[in-house]
């Protein structure tokens, strides 16, 4: 998980250790595609996914690490137009656990 | 799964596809179900509030066995700044009555029950199995469904998307376009436990009866959306939720949205020695009437969260889903019946029928609000901060005269906005009311 520490000072992954998980190791269901420089749509996951699972890199390429995905789709939504990430549902039964949804 | 033919197929296990599978089953066609996740509601999100009338028209008897939480006998609805709100609250003894309107809901568990008796009607469900694609003839005609299973094809005379707003079935297969981000809105939420007595005392409730709050203003920061508190027996949901597009301009995080309306001075002490113990995120369609997308077409229909069917005025969802999937059901079971072929022409019966009722009569009278809120920023800025002002300012004794205090009010509206601009907004909320 990447760290993601915000201006509340709270991180997410505090919250996300609440949530039950299937994780398909080895087997991420998204993908950033190889990419020079983000688009403001790619950059701006590094604060809209509400799981925190996007970082910027050192070379200001954006990353994503899926394990704590809540399978909303909003990454998918917001660069639907440039194409940047490669998304699919888990396969059937792996990820996001809801025991109350 | 071999070459069996089903007379039905419905992807996805919510409100809509029970409620499509459980019509079709009760009425003997054999009926298919396939559900990505572990179980019905693994993957599901919703506040949640359940609307009884649509139910009733599916399940009479829900009311004996359905995981409910508490009635709702108030409303709050608050326009709320950095610190303080103005409400409107509705409470009434007359929704305690013996078969109650509204309940709260934890969809988990109402997605098992009602998935329980839509095997008990007579489907056969499929759990942790992702539909991949659909599967068509020569002609075009969608035929079946490829799931992520191993030998995966299926075969039925239609096929019921009851996929939710992010299913990628419909779209992949070129039936409907991409969800545009002015057309969603995601929400973040935490369930927060909490004993039933403290919640009885805290929000003034006796046995079974419960709260909803909804929220808007300042704690949006700017963004069209609004938050959310429901009373259920031993918990309370809370959330917020904002347009994907407003987040993609902002550099706010849904989760530091959550924290800061969660720590709000209203907020607060509802929220205080409780444990939260889940935290969640879902889109929600709010495009409304203009964003539905094609319902048919040869061997498919679409119901649910996927037609966009939600009613983000009135904070309605559930029961539109429940709603289109029964009619989706109750139209495949009369063709059925009529040994007529499920093609486009055919399956038009279906909007046909939709067109009387107030799923699409609430989505057409609305159709120009989804534009009105996101043009109109000043609803979740401006006016929020303008009312809770008047307010202090009414309610503030601070040896001013009143005939001075009424000025200072109405001047600051003048002041921030403009008669122009006052008459224009209230103008344009009408229009997009009617």
């Amino acid at each position: 998980m990447i760290e993601t520490t915000h201006a509340t000072g709270m991180k997410v992954e505090e919250k996300l250790f609440q949530n039950r998980y299937l994780v398909d190791a080895g087997r991420p269901h998204i993908k950033v595609l190889p990419h020079d420089k983000p688009s403001k749509a790619l950059l701006a996951l590094t604060h809209a996914c509400p799981a925190g699972c996007y970082a910027e890199n050192e070379r200001g390429q954006v990353e994503i690490t899926a394990d704590g995905c809540m399978e909303c789709g909003t990454c998918r939504i917001m660069t639907a137009k440039t194409g940047e990430i490669e998304w699919n549902y888990p396969r059937g039964g792996f990820g996001i656990l809801y025991k109350f949804g | 799964m071999s070459d069996e033919h089903f007379d039905a197929i419905v992807v996805g296990a919510g409100p809509s596809g029970n409620a499509a599978a459980y019509t079709m089953a009760k009425e003997g066609l054999k009926v298919l179900q396939l559900e990505r996740g572990e179980y019905p509601g693994s993957k599901n999100v919703q506040g949640a509030i359940l609307y009884a009338s649509a139910l009733e028209q599916i399940i009479p008897d829900f009311r004996e066995d359905a995981p409910l939480e508490r009635h709702v006998i108030e409303q709050r609805m608050w326009t709320m700044d950095d610190a303080s709100h103005v409400g409107m609250h509705y409470r009434s003894n007359d929704f305690n009555e013996e078969k109650p309107n509204r309940y709260t809901i934890i969809r988990a568990q109402f997605d098992k029950w009602f998935s329980r008796k839509v095997r008990d009607a007579g489907a056969t469900l499929l759990c942790e199995t992702t539909v991949t694609e659909l599967l068509r003839d020569s002609s075009g005609k969608v035929i079946g469904v490829r799931t992520d299973r191993n030998a995966g094809k299926v075969f039925a005379d239609v096929v019921i998307l009851a996929e939710g707003v992010n299913g990628l079935v419909g779209q992949r297969s070129g039936l409907r376009s991409e969800v545009a981000p002015d057309t969603v809105a995601l929400a973040v939420k935490e369930m927060h436990f909490l004993p039933r007595e403290v919640i009885e005392s805290r929000f003034n409730l006796k046995g079974d009866e419960g709260v909803v709050i909804e929220a808007m203003g300042t704690i949006t920061k700017g963004m069209t959306g609004t938050g959310f508190l429901y009373t259920n027996e031993e918990s309370i949901s809370v959330g917020i939720g904002c347009i994907v597009s407003d987040f993609a301009e902002n550099e706010t995080t849904p989760y530091g949205l959550l924290e800061a309306f969660k720590n709000h001075p209203s907020i607060k002490p509802l929220l205080a020695g409780s444990e939260c113990k889940e935290y969640a995120s879902h889109l929600i369609p709010e495009g409304g009437y203009n964003a539905i997308p094609r319902l048919v077409g040869d061997g498919w229909i679409v119901v649910g969260d996927a037609g966009q069917f939600v009613n983000a005025v009135h904070r309605e969802g559930s029961n539109l889903a429940m709603t289109t999937g029964r009619i989706a059901g109750e139209t495949v079971v009369w063709l059925n019946r009529r040994r007529d072929e499920m093609t486009k022409a055919n399956l038009t019966e279906y909007t046909r029928r939709l067109e009387q009722t107030f799923v699409m009569k609430d989505m057409k009278k609305y159709r120009k609000i989804p534009d009105f809120l996101h043009g109109n920023k000043h609803v979740f800025t401006l006016y929020p901060k303008l009312f809770t002002n008047a307010a202090q300012s009414w309610f503030r004794v601070d040896g001013v005269d009143k005939r001075s205090k009424e000025k200072q009010i109405m001047s600051s509206f003048r002041k921030s906005r403009s008669i122009l601009g006052l008459l224009g907004d209230a103008f344009k909320l009408a229009r997009a009311w009617r």
